[in-house]
């Protein structure tokens, strides 16, 4: 059984310029131990279907409209607020994009990174803080004796990132959900980071969902990856399949895009058009508009995620009925 | 023939830190840009890469002469800038033009598309002001905006758009040279792919130099014909765009290449990738001899005596590193 099960997850902002269909129907499984990728450009609805199963959508104006997310027999999205508290921060944690304005500047390292631990276990403080300096030495922190009783605006970007991921690890959770955890990041810092998940995956024997928009990360860190666009699932799959036999134009189209793959100095390839706008009610397919294989009932037709191959499913009915 | 347009010489770009505000007490010196030897032809596209503090955007701004020079030249088809009059930059900035990283904070939000582009035809007097409409409509067109936009405000444009707008503003003036700063770092794939062409092809439209500042070494090998990397404020490895990246020379230049993911999965999966311990060292206190030599791989006790110089090799390429033939 899957250690989280998400169907037809349907997230809306309701503002006063109109309804925002963040996330429209959107259904996935996180197998225990796998690493799964979700990604997709700005505004394609990748965080906040994170933020939802998080219970961290802003209400109002976001509404979960629909939907379950099942985690070890509870529904994260109906449960009672003690439910849902024994879960998150404890059996499922979440590391952000920017370390610099997820940490508390106002709180020692110490005391943010032992909460979590207060909160969820019976244990005193002093047990709290022995098992922070084992998670801030697990994560690569030099000399964690003396810094945990710093400041965050002590310590440089990649350490306020590990932090943080000692942060989330702190009680050992069976699901971590990175949102984009290196893109504040320098390259190199990346590397580190990126090593340190894998590492800590190892250890703890944890599942990962990895939330980018760089398809560079996803190929060496994910297990299987979607692809999202206008608030819906595009195309899933194991990761190998994404890279060499992707069916969705989409996928393709963003593989295109990539600069290092395509040969110097040339027009790289570019999505024409822009993203579609989330309040206008879109029929059929939503990447019709800018792709490049559309037909007439691309634009009427209602598109379904379909399993082409085991474990292989995409949302293109060309490709789905075997036309390109 | 070499024809630079842009000379720097030994530039060293130096910020105080002190503390206090009346009895301002001298705690010490941010060596920003700290000895930039560069030349730049005319046409030609510089990439100039290196991780967040090593000092290229610092550079950046030395160039347009927006921070004061401590020591150094920047000359500019033969005029030293550096020691020129307010009035003399003030001209030469017609030739130098920038376009920043972030085009949600670098447009004036409370103007129109009309008004910040009209801006530097007007304080320039490069046409008569009847013609000023014309010329606008003509900017917009170039750089693949319809004029029907112009009397609109910049958040009525999505983020790829409003990067063209700077870029419209940056060619406003014609100039020679364009310092791009992270140009496309803030956009998402399918846009940058869309500014990165527009870039390209206006450059070698206008036979325009480019110094293209990024992180991104796949973006910058894709446009640059030479990259400089740089590290701590000194330039560490220079050369052609594809020897660089294909064969780096420099530890540093290595580490930086071989962090970045590719879109490869078999090929990731493979590969040895070298992890860099730490975090660079503060620009305030820089290590003695090599800046990089406390995260090298390969340090010897040689790296910690001296400043390496940037030592010319074969393919016109330059690097500084005392044990470039060892390694």
């Amino acid at each position: 059984m899957p250690l989280l099960t998400v169907t037809d997850l349907r997230t809306y902002f309701h503002t006063r310029n109109g309804v925002y269909r963040a996330v429209d129907g959107v259904s996935f499984s996180v197998e225990r131990g796998e690493t799964l990728g979700i990604v997709g450009e700005s505004g394609s609805g990748k965080s906040v279907t994170c933020y939802s199963i998080m219970g961290l959508v802003p209400t109002p104006p976001g509404r979960i409209e629909s939907g379950t997310a099942m985690f070890d027999g509870v529904d994260l999205l109906h449960s009672t607020p003690a439910q849902a508290r024994a879960i998150r921060g404890k059996r499922v944690a979440m590391i952000f994009q920017d370390p610099m304005t997820s940490l508390n500047p106002y709180l020692r390292i110490s005391e943010q990174l032992i909460e979590p631990l207060l909160i969820h276990e019976k244990i005193s403080k002093a047990d709290a803080l022995r098992r922070g300096l084992e998670i801030l030495d697990a994560v690569g922190i030099n000399d964690a004796a003396k810094r945990i009783h710093l400041y965050p605006h002590e310590f440089s970007g990649g350490m306020r990132q590990r932090v943080m991921i000692a942060m989330a690890l702190i009680t050992r959770p069976e699901l971590l959900i990175a949102d984009e955890p290196t893109t504040a990041l320098d390259v190199t810092v990346q590397a580190q980071i990126l090593e340190l998940i894998k590492k800590m995956q190892r250890e703890l024997g944890m599942a990962v969902v990895f939330i980018t928009h760089d398809l560079g990360v996803v190929s060496g860190l994910c297990d299987r990856v979607q692809v999202m666009y206008a608030g819906r699932i595009m195309e899933t799959t194991d990761t190998r399949t994404l890279f060499y036999g992707p069916r969705h134009p989409y996928t393709r189209a963003l593989q295109r895009s990539i600069p290092s793959l395509q040969p110097k100095g040339a027009e790289l390839y570019t999505i024409r058009g822009m993203p579609p706008d989330l309040s206008k009610p879109l029929p059929g397919c939503p990447f019709a508009p800018r792709c490049e294989f559309a037909l007439e009932k691309c634009v009427s037709n209602n598109v379904q995620l379909i399993e082409v191959a085991p474990g292989h499913a995409h949302a293109c009915l060309r490709a789905q009925q075997g036309e390109i | 023939m070499p024809d630079p347009i842009l000379e720097l010489r030994d530039v060293k770009t130096h910020f105080p830190v002190t503390h206090g505000f009346i009895f301002k007490r001298h705690l010490g010196t941010v060596k920003a840009v700290d000895g930039v030897t560069l030349s730049i032809e005319r046409g030609e596209v510089l990439g100039l890469v290196g991780e967040s503090g090593c000092g290229k955007s610092t550079l950046a701004r030395t160039i347009m002469q927006l921070v004061p020079t401590t020591a150094g030249a920047v000359v500019l088809e033969g005029k030293n800038l550096t020691t020129g009059t307010l009035a003399e930059v003030h001209d030469v900035r017609r030739d130098l033009q920038m376009v920043f990283q972030d085009p949600y904070a670098s447009l004036n939000p409370r103007i129109t598309v009309f008004d910040t582009l009209a801006e530097p035809l007007l304080v320039h007097k490069v046409c008569p002001a009847a013609d000023v409409p014309a010329r606008v409509a003509e900017l917009m067109q170039l750089v693949g905006l319809s004029p029907r936009f112009m009397q609109k405000y910049p958040h009525e444009f999505s983020g790829g758009q409003r990067q063209r707008i700077a870029i419209a503003r940056a060619l406003a003036l014609e100039p020679k040279i364009i310092i791009a700063d992270e140009p496309v770092s803030a956009l998402d794939v399918s846009i940058q792919a869309q500014i990165l062409n527009l870039i390209s092809q206006l450059c070698r439209k206008m036979n325009l130099s480019l110094i293209f500042i990024a992180h991104d070494l796949s973006v910058v090998k894709h446009i640059s014909d030479r990259i400089a990397v740089m590290y701590l404020g000194k330039i560490v490895e220079l050369g052609p765009a594809v020897e660089v990246i294909e064969r780096p020379l420099h530890p540093y230049t290595r580490a930086l290449i071989s962090a970045i993911p590719t879109a490869n999965p078999d090929a990731e999966r493979s590969r040895q990738r070298i992890v860099l311990p730490g975090d660079p060292p503060s620009p305030m206190n820089p290590p003695a001899g090599c800046s990089f030599h406390p995260r090298c791989p390969y340090v010897q006790e040689k790296c910690k005596a001296a400043v390496p110089p940037l030592i010319p090799g074969d393919h016109n390429r330059t690097v500084a590193c005392v044990r470039i033939g060892e390694i």
